[in-house]
């Protein structure tokens, strides 16, 4: 259907370009007139009247043709009663006896005779929506072409409308954030129904899987989710005893001490650093560093777990220097030439200028930084999926196991989805903290940053 | 005598100041070199490990094509060969590696092949019909255990019981090395086959389509939207609050973790507009709303780098103003939004979290040839191998992050080459 539709509407278009062309041409012979407009305009406002409701019909299909088709076939199914259903598989199995006969061996009647009609009613689908698509074409160009004569602005029309397609094309971006908000707090306000809001901000106990007391508000388990919060607090904090010392001074090295043929190459080094995936990180935290931390640990005599916060978070400090290293050379170079040049004349040397003068102007911008690289290092998945826990422990030994949010979300998306359990449902909860913590940092470090940009330009 | 105590304190202290200052550069130098030293170290891990990967180990094997046996005749109808008994074969020929052996031993044999090698004899007879009623010789791929022992990934040295094979599987494997009937030879299956829960035989053919159909979908996304959404900003948008919002939201999209973005795809575009899971499609779609900030930012700073002056000389000879920017600007720019786009597509690839969330995570053993069908893809797959517990996977995984990086490289190299050949200096 797609590649047809494809082709169909692709014909259509080009049609209604040549009929509306032709169509001026004639009038403009006829009446032996100048039109207001060149020809392609003409030409162009015919075709948009032909594509966009084709369009319009086209989405629509897509979006409601399968769900209609499966409300009709569930509600003429001819149910066996006593039995249980489960929707998703009876509809899956029909689909597969449509789609394929070699799966009808052994299939219940009724299931047979619901393939027949999912069939039947899929091909009905089919030609209204091929017999509908060309209605639609013809109709909205004879309408467009109706509308056509020599007085008429096309151009004028015609930009009017590429302005609206670029209006829609920038307000995808808002769409999404919108469309983010609204999953996370619908979704969450499903959670936060069947799991109270104080449970899950101040309990110690996460066992979504398990029913720990009698009578719990969520028979499912326990979702308290301090020791998720406080294992993404230790992993993160790991990260940034690694990434801020090592970050900064190489961005200090790079802006006040390094030639600029050492600038030239380290730099493109460190975005290969930047620009490798995350799975790439976390297996190098799995395979590599997490055995180093375990037999590291073992020769001070500290029993180390296979996923430890201290492997992860190892790796993820690696991951974010980069950030922290360009964001801040860019903060020390931004620092006005007449603060060094005026402490170099005073006699202080380089070090000294450098904590004493630079240092203390960049601060706001290297806060900025760090909060940036702490929001990035909060909303990292795939490092600690891969290389920290997935069972809750609220401690702060980094060589123990904890979790983090991120993995907790893609625990429990990961296997079956059910909608109305709050496990998979918790998921939404911990997106949405994870969502306005990542935002309001990233809020606050732009600020800061800009406030600093302000001071010395 | 005051005064040379105090030169000399001053002569102290200088030196005090300058070994400080000494130093500081050092710390600034070393930290630099650490960063480095990870790099190397990171990228060593991964390639010492995934070059094995890029070679499999076969078994030289007798076998008998025997038309009683195979119950096929020369003639026999392509189903008749579908259906022909090609693990009767395997079966005689396996327990034919060594000579009498006991029913034991040749189970143990057994252990040492892959799984699939019935349908290896059954191609090489498809391939050539006349092996019929001939004893041929044929490599076969090994298991996974004998070719992660002979590669050294596996220790033979640890006790027996934590070995995946036994004292008298490896004096077989001593044997056929000694006679040599094993060999190493190029993975072919690792770079024509999806994924399978069997390492010898695992691929990536499958999830790199899989990559390579969402990438299609996020370019045909993200490329036009992101030119448009630009060029509405840049050229046409009043300055007035709704602009400002829309600018604002796309600076705080781009930090968005990615996981967020799954979510969202599971929960619109899954469950409100019931696209298909585990598709490229809504991976693509999904991965094309996570990119389209980064390119949009880097769509302006090209728009931005064009001089007005190109478009008030348009404007000056009587054009529209979206004469002027379709016409002359949007053409100007096109090299530096084609580079943006390639960066953004390359961030795209690398992404596995969000694609995790919708689904794109389930056990694919088949090649995808649409965007509709359900795929993996490349970086999910590395992420199934790095969690399995099979030791084979190990170094698959890091191939395949080798494969993943050369494409990383590539697309970056071809954003630089498009920047520096065609990008134009005012």
């Amino acid at each position: 259907m797609f590649f047809w539709s494809i082709v169909l509407i692709l014909i259509g278009i080009y049609s209604s370009y040549i009929f509306g062309k032709s169509r001026i041409k004639k009038l403009v012979y006829s009446t032996n007139l100048k039109p207001k407009s060149q020809y392609n305009y003409h030409a162009q406002y015919v075709l948009s009247w032909c594509l966009l409701p084709a369009l319009i019909v086209y989405f629509s299909w897509a979006i409601f043709e399968e769900q209609i088709i499966q409300n009709l076939i569930l509600n003429s199914f001819e149910y066996v009663e006593g039995a249980a259903y489960d929707y998703g598989l009876l509809l899956a199995e029909i689909r597969n006896v449509a789609n394929n006969i070699d799966f009808s061996d052994g299939k219940s009647q009724e299931i047979i005779n619901a393939a027949a009609q999912y069939k039947s009613l899929k091909l009905t689908s089919q030609i209204s929506f091929y017999i509908s698509i060309i209605i639609i074409m013809v109709l909205g160009s004879l309408y467009a072409v109706r509308k056509i004569n020599i007085q008429f602005n096309a151009q004028d029309t015609i930009e009017k409308y590429i302005k609206y397609l670029l209006i829609f094309c920038s307000s995808i971006a808002v769409l999404t954030t919108i469309g983010i908000i609204f999953s996370l707090i619908f979704e969450s306000f499903r959670f936060f129904s069947q799991v109270s809001l104080f449970e899950f901000l101040f309990s110690t106990e996460w066992y979504p899987f398990i029913p720990i007391r009698e009578g719990q508000a969520a028979a499912e388990g326990s979702f308290g989710a301090v020791p998720i919060f406080a294992g993404t607090f230790l992993v993160m904090i790991v990260a940034m005893c690694v990434a801020a010392p090592i970050g900064l001074f190489t961005a200090i090295y790079l802006s006040e001490y390094a030639s600029q043929k050492v600038r030239k190459t380290v730099k493109p080094l460190l975005e290969i650093l930047a620009g490798i995936p995350t799975i790439v990180y976390g297996f190098f935290a799995f395979v590599t560093v997490a055995p180093f931390v375990k037999s590291f640990g073992q020769s001070i005599g500290i029993d180390a777990s296979p996923t430890s916060a201290l492997a992860a978070g190892l790796v993820m400090g690696v991951m974010i220097i980069p950030f922290i290293s360009s964001l801040s050379d860019d903060v020390i170079n931004s620092v006005p030439q007449s603060l060094r040049e005026g402490s170099l004349g005073i006699g202080a040397n380089k070090a000294e200028t450098i904590k004493k003068v630079i240092l203390p102007a960049a601060l706001p911008g290297i806060v900025g930084a760090f909060l940036l690289a702490i929001s990035r290092a909060i909303g990292e998945t795939m490092i600690v999926v891969v290389a920290a826990g997935t069972a809750a422990n609220l401690t702060a030994n980094p060589f123990e196991n904890v979790t983090t949010v991120t993995v907790q979300i893609v625990v429990a998306l990961i296997g079956d989805q059910e909608f109305d359990n709050p496990r998979t449902l918790s998921a939404f909860a911990l997106g949405l903290v994870l969502f306005v913590i990542t935002l309001s940092l990233n809020v606050l470090a732009l600020r800061i940053v800009k406030k600093y940009r302000e001071r010395y330009e | 005598m005051n005064s040379i105590v105090a030169q000399e304190r001053i002569i102290a202290l200088r030196k005090k100041r300058s070994a400080q200052d000494l130093r500081f550069k050092y710390y600034g130098f070393i930290a630099m070199c650490l960063a480095l030293a990870v790099l190397v170290f990171l990228l060593y891990s991964i390639f010492s490990r995934g070059f094995s990967a890029f070679q499999k180990t076969t078994i030289l094997l007798e076998i008998n094509y025997d038309q009683e046996v195979l119950k096929l005749t020369p003639d026999s109808t392509d189903q008749e060969i579908e259906k022909g008994k090609f693990f009767k074969v395997k079966k005689n020929a396996l327990n034919n590696v060594f000579e009498n052996l006991s029913k034991s031993d040749a189970k143990l044999i057994k252990k040492l092949f892959s799984t699939n090698i019935d349908k290896e004899i059954k191609n090489y007879y498809i391939d050539n019909p006349s092996v019929l009623n001939s004893t041929q010789k044929l490599w076969v791929t090994a298991h996974s255990n004998v070719d992660q022992m002979l590669k050294g990934n596996s220790r033979r040295d640890v006790p027996e019981d934590r070995r995946k094979l036994n004292d008298i599987q490896l004096s077989f494997i001593d044997q056929l090395v000694e006679e040599d009937r094993i060999q190493k030879e190029f993975n072919n299956f690792f770079f024509t086959r999806a994924d399978s829960r069997h390492p010898e035989i695992a691929g990536i053919a499958g999830s790199f389509m899989g990559s390579l159909l969402t990438l299609f979908v996020v370019f045909i996304l993200s490329f036009p939207i992101a030119i448009g959404a630009s060029v509405y900003l840049e050229e046409f948008a009043p300055k007035n609050k709704l602009t400002e919002l829309i600018e604002v939201n796309i600076s705080n999209l781009a930090a968005v973790p990615s996981i967020v973005f799954g979510l969202l795809g599971l929960g619109v575009l899954l469950n409100v507009f019931g696209f298909p899971r585990s598709t490229p499609l809504v991976g693509g779609t999904v991965l094309a709303l996570m990119t389209l900030p980064t390119i949009i930012i880097a769509c302006r700073a090209s728009l931005k780098a064009v001089p007005p002056s190109i478009k008030e000389g348009a404007l000056a000879i009587g054009a529209t103003k979206s004469q002027a920017v379709f016409h002359h600007v949007v053409p100007l720019a096109l090299p530096g939004t084609l580079t943006g786009t390639i960066i953004g597509l390359a961030q795209a690839l690398g992404e596995t979290a969000p694609l995790i969330m919708i689904g794109m995570v389930a056990f694919i053993p088949n090649i995808p040839t649409g965007i509709t069908e359900p795929s993996a893809s490349l970086p999910v797959q590395i992420f199934l191998w790095v969690e399995s517990a099979e030791r084979g996977f190990q170094e698959k995984s890091a191939a395949a992050i080798m494969i993943i990086l050369l494409f990383l490289f590539m697309m970056n190299a071809l954003a630089v080459y498009l920047r520096n050949r065609f990008e134009k200096k005012w």
